[in-house]
């Protein structure tokens, strides 16, 4: 333990805390952008049907595995100055980074959004019908009753998003001080052979992690509950 | 549910665009390589200059032949590397303006401390790689078309031999420190420069030593220049040039000589002209 705050010391706390609250600014950006648009598009995928239906959820789940290297020099073509949105400036910024997150992001959470959608006993949308409840209310009826689901759904797309190094590494370019986060720090100290500096950051990445999957664990289960209610009445 | 995702839709393009408007100070963006950043030669000579200037110089640090492809793409103003025919190339084909000379250190070959070649006493390194690859190597190189890489690609030539694809040549892909860990590992030989290997053969635990140097082949220049703005319109070429311009003037050459890593060696010695 002394050991970790001897490490610590090593690191400037100012840039330490920019580098954490980059990391988070980033990644919780870029999931929130990806869920508000991920939530809509799994509810359609899973309530409504129309031709091509079945495509796009087999290209979502594709898109689960996208390398993001490849989406990062995809994205740095796009950005760069010489590339077809040069003019926007977005290379080398947080904002470019957040983009990288969200693409990582949707796929993730759309898909398994869409099967815990999927997965609603019929029986939620068929009471829903009974009580005289309206197309929109049933799908929300049924939408929160999937809760459970799309918060994991979530939380995965937050995984991804706090692991990922590929993508912002090259769209971001590891500046200091402005798109330095935790993991292009721990690449960059490996680099350097610091290693053990590399492994504090990691059990600082994974505490933060820890600490944001705790506040959507609370979120799942008033979720629960709030299905609970829902059956009652129902 | 629906306005509310729009709202926070909405909250987060307002921020994203006031965090861009907060980050449009003087920033200059320089394309560097792995090795000016990880020696911490950056870190000690930029703020100097900030100071001086109010100039706040970010660095994005890769490989010599990326910083140079960057800088030609327009996504950095100035480029700080260490490949002098690659940059004069560049800087004829039109994409750079303003190259000067800023400083250099040397590359060194190391080797295996019982050194199986018997390359120790030698003074030529093409001499000395004829004998590695007559011995089988194994050689580990860079393989990243980064400065020590295009370095030791040049020393091969003047050797006469092709390593590409002989099995005592291996392509480590990755940055000069984990090469030379690599080397280690495989009893190697490799080619690294001075400062990397300074830095890190006590730290890394290295069981290697330099059996060739001061051949003046394996002088390594690092040189800056200016994007052309005639190329990219949209470059900060006036703040590149003060960049530059303070980088050869007498007062940043001092501050680069004044750079020294943890145990006290000086990393590089200035030279502009």
């Amino acid at each position: 333990m002394t050991e970790f705050f001897l490490f610590l010391s090593q690191i400037n706390p100012g840039e330490l805390w920019g580098i954490v609250w980059l990391s988070l600014w980033v990644s919780g950006a870029g999931l929130l952008l990806a869920t508000a648009l991920a939530l809509p598009l799994a509810a359609l995928l899973a309530l409504k049907r129309f031709p091509g239906r079945d495509a796009v959820v087999n290209i979502l789940h594709t898109f689960m595995g996208l390398p993001p290297v490849v989406l990062g020099l995809l994205l740095y073509l796009l950005l760069s100055r010489a590339g077809p949105l040069g003019v926007l400036g977005l290379l080398y910024t947080p904002t470019a980074m957040i983009l990288a997150q969200t693409i990582l992001a949707l796929p993730i959470v759309a898909a398994l959004a869409h099967s815990a959608i999927v997965n609603v006993d019929p029986v939620v949308r068929q009471a829903a019908v009974t009580l005289g409840a309206t197309a929109r209310q049933q799908a929300f009826t049924v939408i929160r009753e999937a809760r459970y689901g799309i918060v994991s759904g979530i939380m995965a797309g937050f995984g991804r998003a706090n692991a990922e190094l590929g993508a912002v590494l090259i769209v971001g370019g590891n500046i200091a001080g402005y798109t330095r986060v935790m993991t292009t720090s721990i690449a960059l100290e490996t680099d350097k052979g610091n290693f053990e500096l590399g492994i504090v950051l990691g059990l600082i990445l994974l505490a933060l992690s820890l600490l944001v999957n705790l506040a959507l664990r609370r979120l799942q289960k008033r979720g629960q509950s709030a299905g609970a209610e829902l059956s009652s009445w129902a | 549910m629906m306005t509310k995702m729009v709202l926070i839709l909405a909250l987060i393009g307002a921020l994203l665009i006031v965090a861009n408007v907060a980050a449009a100070e003087t920033r200059l963006r320089c394309a560097s390589t792995t090795s000016t950043e990880n020696s911490g030669l950056f870190k000690y000579l930029l703020p100097i200059f900030e100071k001086k200037t109010g100039i706040h110089v970010d660095v994005v640090a890769v490989g010599t032949g990326a910083a140079i492809e960057i800088g030609k793409r327009g996504d950095a103003d100035v480029v700080f590397v260490h490949a002098k025919e690659q940059e004069l190339k560049a800087v004829e084909e039109g994409y750079f303006v303003n190259r000067h000379d800023v400083m250099y250190n040397d590359f060194v070959i190391i080797g295996p401390a019982s050194d199986p070649a018997k390359i120790s006493g030698m003074k030529s390194a093409p001499e000395a790689f004829g004998k590695i690859a007559a011995a089988g190597g194994p050689f580990v190189s860079r393989g990243d078309k980064s400065g020590t890489n295009t370095k030791e690609l040049a020393i091969w030539k003047a050797a006469g031999i092709d390593p590409k694809g002989q099995k005592w040549y291996l392509e480590a892909g990755q940055g000069m420190e984990k090469t030379q860990r690599v080397a280690n590992e495989k009893k190697a030989y490799t080619l690294t420069d001075r400062g990397t290997w300074l830095a890190t053969k006590d730290k890394d635990k290295l069981e290697m030593v330099i059996v060739l140097e001061k051949d003046p082949v394996l002088f390594n220049q690092y040189g800056v220049m200016a994007v052309n703005p005639e190329k990219h319109k949209q470059v900060k070429y006036h703040e590149a040039m003060q960049f530059v311009d303070w980088l050869i003037s007498p007062e940043g050459q001092q501050a680069i000589a004044g750079f020294k890593d943890a145990r006290g060696n000086q990393l590089f010695i200035p030279n502009a002209k």
